[in-house]
């Protein structure tokens, strides 16, 4: 048997023509909280639901907690816990009724049951609200009452889908209070797919997925190795033509964003007394600054790019797509 | 032992959620009941007696008990549906508990929501002039609970093929109406178009509407509401047959049905 927790060999799902997951490997050690990033319909969604056994790959293997997805899906499903980003709770009961109905379907023996709902629903501050209809929530309250649920059964691999979307700071940095105690309590491994950089910093390693294919996969610091410079962000009163002069000038090509052109260069510090004299296009505000993980994302994924090449009618059809792999 | 307790739970729930929403008792008995005074009042004067000693209200009293109770358990069953657009059906499908009990859960739970509605209309008898012995309220229920299975069944199963809320409204404008008109609820059912036969005669809920009204009204062979299939007079137990052999079919398709969806 192998030391990890999560073991991800060779995946490859594909609907119809289209190949969303595209041979991707990888593992996850226990106890570690594993980023798993990349730009909408790369893939992220499909390969979750073929972890959590809502959907079979076409080839390939996945093991967690040592169990296959396909072939022991009962027990697989035992050993983990969902937040999913689209809420999944049963409004028309109260809070406790949705824990309870938990607790009977993944085997929480009764002598326990009460204790740990009482438990869970008190880390999540919503005991004094336990009676009231779901439906009577706010969307805060039921994100962490779903986070209360997914950790009921004691899982061994938490997969968090975008588990704050949506949500207020406040709300957002209670939910991961309660996530980094529940590691340091249990040693539960969490698998966490998010749109915030600043959540996805909190990763022990992050993969990058991109196209059905892992572009990148590493600790955080070290995927910022990666965008080596430092990054210039740069506004003028004619931005067409500071870009041209980057261009001619220090054969740099910028990018347009923000109402501003960004650029990376290798020394942020010397580059910049100079730049600002020599450019002959008058500059209303400039700032500087280290690469961050989003720079790793553009970088390595190149949103912004792709969204030019690809047309409507395509990104329609697989944004349908992905609306109907998520059932 | 687990599987039990899978198909407890689902049912369970149910039955929560049917306590917590006391207005959808409310609601779902008015429709049968407004088919009952106004339609008995306004027709039964003119239509005279239907059979000896019997007026349109009487003979429509036991179909409207079956008519609530297929219509609730139909409706318990496709709710489904609602649970897959609200996201719960996921909570329920990535569970470590196995698809063919949570469809037998719903099943069980759609017909055990629709009894209690079925019994409020049963209770209103002595309005209409319907007496009703102890032993004949007793005997319809396990009538009611087996129509209440059947419909339950196959609205779970249908549910598990409908993806679109959109497609929900059409299956109940295109099969719930037509099943319910078409089932010997309002009117008998013999000697009618041959077309319309056809349809009453191949549409299952006639036999869960015939047992009910044959214990309520009586079962003499020579009854005028007694149906006939190709030149068989269907004793109550020949409904029952029919009825049960549909029941255990649609339960069937809607656990492997049910197994077979991502």
């Amino acid at each position: 048997m192998s030391d990890y927790i999560i073991t991800v060999e060779n995946l490859v799902k594909r609907f119809d023509e289209l190949v969303a997951v595209n041979d991707i490997s990888f593992s996850v050690a226990p106890g570690e909280i594993f980023g798993f990033l990349g730009p909408n319909g790369a893939g992220k969604t499909t390969t979750i639901n073929i972890l959590c056994t809502l959907v079979k790959p076409t080839s390939g293997r996945a093991l967690i907690n040592g169990f296959d997805v396909v072939h022991q899906q009962s027990q697989v499903r035992q050993s983990i816990g969902l937040v999913f980003q689209d809420p999944s709770l049963d409004e028309r009961l109260s809070g406790l009724q949705n824990l309870r109905f938990h607790a009977l379907v993944y085997n929480v023996p009764s002598s326990v049951r009460e204790k740990r709902i009482k438990e869970m629903l008190t880390m999540v501050e919503l005991w004094d609200r336990r009676k009231s209809e779901v439906r009577a929530y706010s969307g805060g309250m039921k994100r962490r009452l779903e986070l209360a649920r997914g950790l009921l059964h004691y899982p061994k691999v938490l997969f968090l889908d975008e588990p704050t979307l949506g949500l207020d700071p406040q709300t957002r940095n209670r939910i991961w209070e309660y996530i980094l105690e529940l590691r340091q309590r249990e040693g539960t491994t969490i698998f966490l797919t998010t749109h915030y950089m600043n959540e996805a910093e909190k990763a022990d390693r992050i993969a990058i997925i991109d196209h059905g294919k892992l572009v990148a996969i590493d600790t955080p610091e070290n995927l910022k190795t990666i965008v080596s410079k430092d990054i210039i962000w740069v506004r003028t009163d004619n931005d067409d033509r500071a870009a041209e002069e980057l261009r001619l000038r220090y054969q740099i090509e910028a990018r347009r964003d923000n109402n501003g052109l960004t650029f990376e260069v290798a020394s942020g510090e010397g580059f910049l007394p100079n730049f600002i004299r020599e450019l002959g296009t008058q500059i209303l505000s400039v700032s500087l600054r280290r690469p961050s993980l989003d720079d790793v994302f553009l970088k390595l994924t190149g949103r912004e790019i792709r969204q030019e090449e690809v047309s409507n009618a395509f990104k329609t059809m697989v944004r349908q797509r992905g609306r109907h792999m998520r059932h | 032992m687990n599987h039990l307790r899978a198909v407890y739970t689902i049912w369970y729930r149910d039955l929560l959620r049917f306590w917590h929403d006391k207005m959808r008792m409310i609601g779902s008995i008015v429709f049968p009941l407004l088919f009952l005074f106004i339609f008995g009042s306004g027709l039964s004067s003119r239509m005279g007696f239907l059979g000896p000693g019997i007026d349109f209200t009487q003979f429509m009293f036991p179909g409207i008990i079956g008519m609530t109770v297929l219509m609730s358990s139909f409706m318990a069953g496709v709710s489904v549906v609602w649970d897959r657009e609200f996201g719960f059906l996921k909570e329920v499908l990535v569970a470590p508990i196995s698809r063919t009990s949570v469809a037998v859960g719903k099943t069980l739970g759609s017909a055990t929501v629709a009894l209690p509605q079925g019994i409020l209309i049963l209770l209103l008898a002595p309005l209409i002039g319907v007496s009703l012995s102890v032993t004949t309220m007793l005997s319809l229920l396990p009538l009611m609970f087996l129509l209440a299975v059947s419909m339950g069944s196959l609205g779970v199963l249908l549910a598990t093929r409908i993806k679109s809320m959109q497609a929900f409204q059409v299956v109940m404008q295109m099969l719930m109406f037509p099943m319910m008109f078409l089932s010997g609820v309002f009117f008998p059912v013999e000697g009618l178009p041959a077309w319309m036969n056809v349809l009453v005669k191949i549409n299952p809920a006639t036999y869960g509407i015939a047992p009910i009204r044959q214990a309520v009204l009586g079962a003499a062979p020579d009854s005028p509401f007694n149906i006939s299939v190709l030149g068989h007079t269907m004793s109550i137990w020949d409904n029952i047959i029919v009825m049960a052999v549909f029941g255990i079919v649609m339960t069937l398709l809607a656990m492997w049905s049910f197994g077979s969806q991502d």
